[in-house]
């Protein structure tokens, strides 16, 4: 059963622990080494796997020979796709099939007639050790049968070359969103339009690049029957389920856990292969069987994120007010559908008229396409800061179509404030938000009229140093999510949280969360959560987390939802335990259980402040359980399972100024300026991380990421040295400013966080890097905008007689 | 080959295999886990440790090289009673740690970069840190963490 969280018992942010910036409870662990990570762990008589991936993009297997690998000392057994067939009960898993008819092929761990792209594992090898195991796969012999590689979208929509020849298309689905008030409403809007914009965006692919690689333990009782998956995972509770799906495996003995997780950013959102294959062989064998993903095999063989082709279309009355939006996308799927691939895209498609008031006049469509490259699926965001990028990038384009500031044109068009509650033209109800105030935040931190100045007089004709200003109002659309609206995207799970609160006999505090923490400070946030709570210090309170035995319940950590969701959960636990706790204190107390109430950890009777007793002594008698009320069952605790009424709505505006050197087309920038409303804040210090990390990764994407592949579909960026993850000295500092619009929605009046900074980074990036060259013709630049391809842009948009519409880059 | 290297002051003799680096000799031989591997191109810096004073990172220096070297790693820095060290006070203090995985190899790097330069600008420590990759924080509060331990120590 889930339960309703009642709005009306808000907390005041103001008070107490909550909105204090208390230090994080993870940290000692992590800043001394004691923290275990997946590969940190000892396990004795572990054998390693190492994996055989394909050099070819797209090839038959026509034979391997496995013989030199076998004869090596220290091999244990040495596997082909064809000797593992029957280990696999299912397909990897798929859990969000878009449209009825979504093409999707089957989808096995290991390869064992063709290779679908440069990473597919096609042998195993298990050996004593790590280094083993490597020297083994190298001796493996494989004879391929190349075919063409698909690595262009476009190209692959022409159906010219197909990926999976049964299928016979390339085209995985097209879903649909058109929303009219009556028929032809979007056609008629852009007939009648003062104003239009048709601009073309390509979402260059990226690899989410987590710190700590991937890394797989799968411990199995032969005996017993019992097996324990360690993994480095955003999702232990998913995963245990698709295990004993894809596996066959009795749930009820499966036992997963992941370990200290070293960053995840939707990397870790998905049932892998080699998860499967350490676990379907631990089993086969009898013992332990772990691997460690490399760094270059993970820029392979870990989801990519991104890789879309937009094309937007607005149409604005003669005030630049939008009358409708078109939006037509193909986005890249890789070469097979990994656990949540095709929904990204979809992810976003609420959300590409932004945080503006738009009519009924919306219509939306995208198409799933098939390539001969590593599969994609969630990135930071993840379908969110593609739609954001997208409507900001086009909204500029018709500030400067309707000839005015841009600031100002988002302006007309906010939805305001006395609007909220809000209800789109999707349907959806965005719970509040106060777009004005937020961008006034930003501009007055960025100094938006001094900076235009600057622009004035720096910008002149024949200037070598341009200032660029850019500005993006977004809105998140978090905390994943209400389970009915899940399954009305088809969407294969809920978006419920659960949180248990247990109370000690000693009074100290235990609670249990179904989110998977991997660096968001859960365990510091659900403590301050119940310190409030039940007035106690948050150091009497432990956050027990991503183990499915200790936490049996869980929908885990992806899409901002476990502050939203599973913080919710914690806070209505507290006030169910505080409830039993009452009815336990009152009989003991000899008073009327409405007339007690909890401050400061002690019950008191209203009135009458020198009756008290202490939550720790009630706790203690719920455990001897001596003097219970009659029905009150012994000891305290309480569980909670809460899904959530509606997505949390966080928004805000961010600011970038950029100087670019139009002789070296270096982007330099000067000043960034993040105005982030996610309603209150639990604990402003994480909050601020959060949003620092975020903006930096979209600005990464902007300026410097790109999954490089060559037309064979070889990745040219498969290493750290390659692709251009920033370093300190490639960012700027981030200012913060402040606006909080509490959620209606949530008794904590929160919303999400995680992703919001990368959502609203790059399109604030890029809209800096086109202003500072708007005056020399330039349109457009692709990202990320480096050097080369600012300079380029440039140097095509002065030799061209027509400026009107600049492009250059736009390989995904 | 047999090699003896001082690690955390404690002298530790292993028979190596001389293709072994120095952060898979820490970490599998000696047992300690904290230094992390984060690559295999010597660009992430999460392996790095002190090697006879110096920050290096572990994965481009072989165990053998190390034979007779004094090392530190990140379970060297806080004092036996718990105190942490000035830097690992400093990231905890300014939030310059998320998941925490790169951060053996940060607070490493950075003790060695005051060191050389116990006062250094905002730009010092953003250069001076270059060689090391987070992914998490925007590394905003680790530069603000550093800056913090060098004011702290000075």
């Amino acid at each position: 059963m889930t339960i309703t969280d009642d709005p009306s018992t808000d907390t005041d942010p103001a008070s107490g622990v909550i909105g204090s910036r208390l230090l994080r409870k993870e940290d000692p662990v992590l800043l001394t080494g004691e923290a275990v990570f997946t590969n940190d762990m000892v396990v004795p008589g572990a054998l390693f796997m190492a994996v055989l991936r394909s050099p070819y993009a797209h090839a038959k297997i026509v034979s391997i020979d496995t013989s030199a690998a076998a004869e090596l000392a220290g091999v244990r057994a040495v596997y082909t796709g064809a000797d593992l067939t029957d280990l696999w009960a299912a397909p990897m898993p798929c859990a969000w099939p878009v449209t009825d008819d979504m093409a999707n092929p089957a989808h096995h761990p290991i390869a064992t007639d063709t290779v679908n792209y440069v990473g597919d594992g096609v042998a195993v090898v298990l050996a004593d050790t790590d280094a083993i195991a490597h020297d083994a796969i190298d001796m493996i012999d494989v004879t391929y049968d190349p075919m063409e590689a698909v690595t262009d979208l476009e190209d692959a929509l022409s159906d010219r070359v197909l990926v999976h020849e049964s299928l016979g298309t390339n085209s995985s689905y097209t879903w649909n969103l058109l929303v009219e008030e009556t028929d032809g409403a979007v056609q008629q809007a852009f007939d009648a339009a003062a104003h239009t914009v048709s601009e073309r965006y390509v979402q260059q692919r990226l690899i989410p690049m987590a710190m700590e690689p991937r890394a797989v333990v799968a411990v199995p009782q032969p005996f017993g029957g019992d097996l324990t998956l360690y993994t480095s995972t955003q999702i232990p509770h998913v995963l245990k389920v698709m295990v004993a799906v894809t596996l066959g495996v009795p749930e009820h003995q499966l036992r997963v856990v992941a370990p200290a997780v070293g960053g995840g950013f939707g990397a870790k959102l998905d049932v892998y292969a080699e998860e499967l294959l350490c676990v379907a062989l631990a089993r086969k064998l009898g013992g332990p069987v772990r691997w460690n993903e490399t760094r270059s095999e993970n820029t392979v063989s870990s989801i990519h994120g991104r890789g879309q082709i937009q094309h937007i279309e607005l149409a604005a009355d003669s005030n630049g007010k939008l009358t409708a939006v078109r939006v037509r996308l193909t986005a890249d799927m890789g070469a097979y559908l990994q656990l949540i691939t095709p929904g990204i895209p979809i992810l976003g498609a609420f959300l590409y008229a932004g945080v503006y008031d738009l009519p009924k006049a919306y219509d939306f469509s995208c198409t799933g396409v098939f390539t001969t490259l590593t599969p994609t699926d969630a990135y930071r965001g993840a379908g969110r800061p593609e739609a954001t990028y997208a409507i900001e990038r086009a909204m500029d384009a018709l500030a400067r179509e309707v000839g005015v500031d841009p600031l100002e044109l988002r302006r007309r068009n906010f939805i305001r404030p006395e609007q909220y509650p809000y209800e789109a033209f999707t349907g959806l109800v965005y719970d509040s938000g106060e777009h004005d105030k937020a961008a006034t935040v930003a501009a007055d931190l960025i100094d938006y009229a001094g900076v235009r100045e600057r622009q004035a007089t720096q910008n002149v004709e024949g200037a070598t140093k341009r200032l660029g200003l850019g500005v993006s109002s977004y809105f998140e659309m978090c905390g994943l999510a209400p389970s009915r609206v899940l399954a009305s995207l088809n969407y294969s799970a809920g978006g419920w949280e659960a949180a248990t609160v247990r109370i000690l006999p000693t009074g100290k505090v235990q609670v249990v969360t179904g989110t998977t923490p991997h660096g968001q400070g859960h365990e510091t946030s659900w403590s301050m959560i119940v310190a409030d709570k039940l007035g106690m210090d948050p150091a009497d309170v432990d956050v027990l987390h991503s183990d499915t035995t200790i936490a049996p319940l869980g929908m885990d950590t992806y899409g901002s939802r476990s502050l939203p969701v599973g913080g919710v959960a914690v806070s209505m636990a507290c006030d169910k335990v505080i409830e039993k706790a009452k009815q336990i204190a009152a009989h003991q107390m000899e008073a009327n259980v409405d007339d007690l109430e909890l401050v400061d950890g002690e019950f008191r009777v209203a009135g009458t402040p020198s009756k008290s007793t202490p939550l720790a002594a009630i706790a203690f008698a719920a455990f001897t359980a001596h003097d219970l009320p009659d029905g009150v069952e012994p000891n305290l605790e309480a569980q909670v399972t809460y899904d959530p009424p509606n997505f949390s709505w966080p928004f805000g505006t961010h600011m970038c100024l950029v100087e670019v050197d139009t002789e070296t087309g270096d982007v330099d920038v000067l000043r960034y300026v993040a105005v982030d409303d996610c309603g209150n804040q639990v604990n402003p210090l994480i909050v601020e991380g959060q949003v620092h990390g975020g903006v930096i990764q979209g600005l990464a994407q902007a300026l410097y990421e790109r999954a490089d592949y060559d037309s064979d579909g070889n990745l040219r960026t498969s290493t750290l040295a390659d692709y251009l993850v920033p370093a300190a000295s490639d960012v700027p500092p981030i200012t913060i400013g402040h606006s909080v619009t509490p959620s209606p929605t949530n008794s904590l009046g929160v919303k999400g966080v995680g992703e919001a900074g990368t959502i609203g980074s790059a399109p604030a990036v890029m809209n800096a890097v086109v202003d500072a060259l708007s005056g020399l013709g330039v349109r457009n630049v692709e990202m990320p905008a480096s050097p080369n391809t600012v300079w380029n842009a440039i140097a095509s948009a002065s030799q061209s007689t027509d400026t009107s519409h600049s492009t250059s880059g736009g390989q995904l | 080959m047999e090699i003896t290297v001082t690690v955390n002051g404690t002298q530790h003799t292993h028979d190596v295999e001389p293709r072994t680096l120095l952060v898979q000799y820490v970490r599998e031989h000696v047992g300690l886990t904290g230094t992390n591997i984060g690559c295999d191109t010597s660009s992430c810096g999460a392996c790095s440790l002190h090697m006879n004073g110096e920050a290096v990172k572990s994965c481009t220096v072989l165990a053998v090289q190390a034979d007779g070297a004094d090392v530190r790693t990140i379970e060297g820095m806080a004092d036996a009673d718990g105190t942490l060290h000035p830097m690992q006070q400093a990231f905890m203090e300014n939030h310059g740690l998320q998941c925490g995985y790169c951060t053996p190899g940060m607070v490493m790097a950075a003790t060695s970069l005051l060191e050389e330069n116990p006062n250094p600008t905002e730009d010092d420590v953003r250069i001076g840190l270059e060689g090391n990759l987070c992914r998490c924080t925007g590394y905003h509060n680790i530069v603000k963490s550093v800056l913090a331990a060098a004011s702290a120590s000075a």
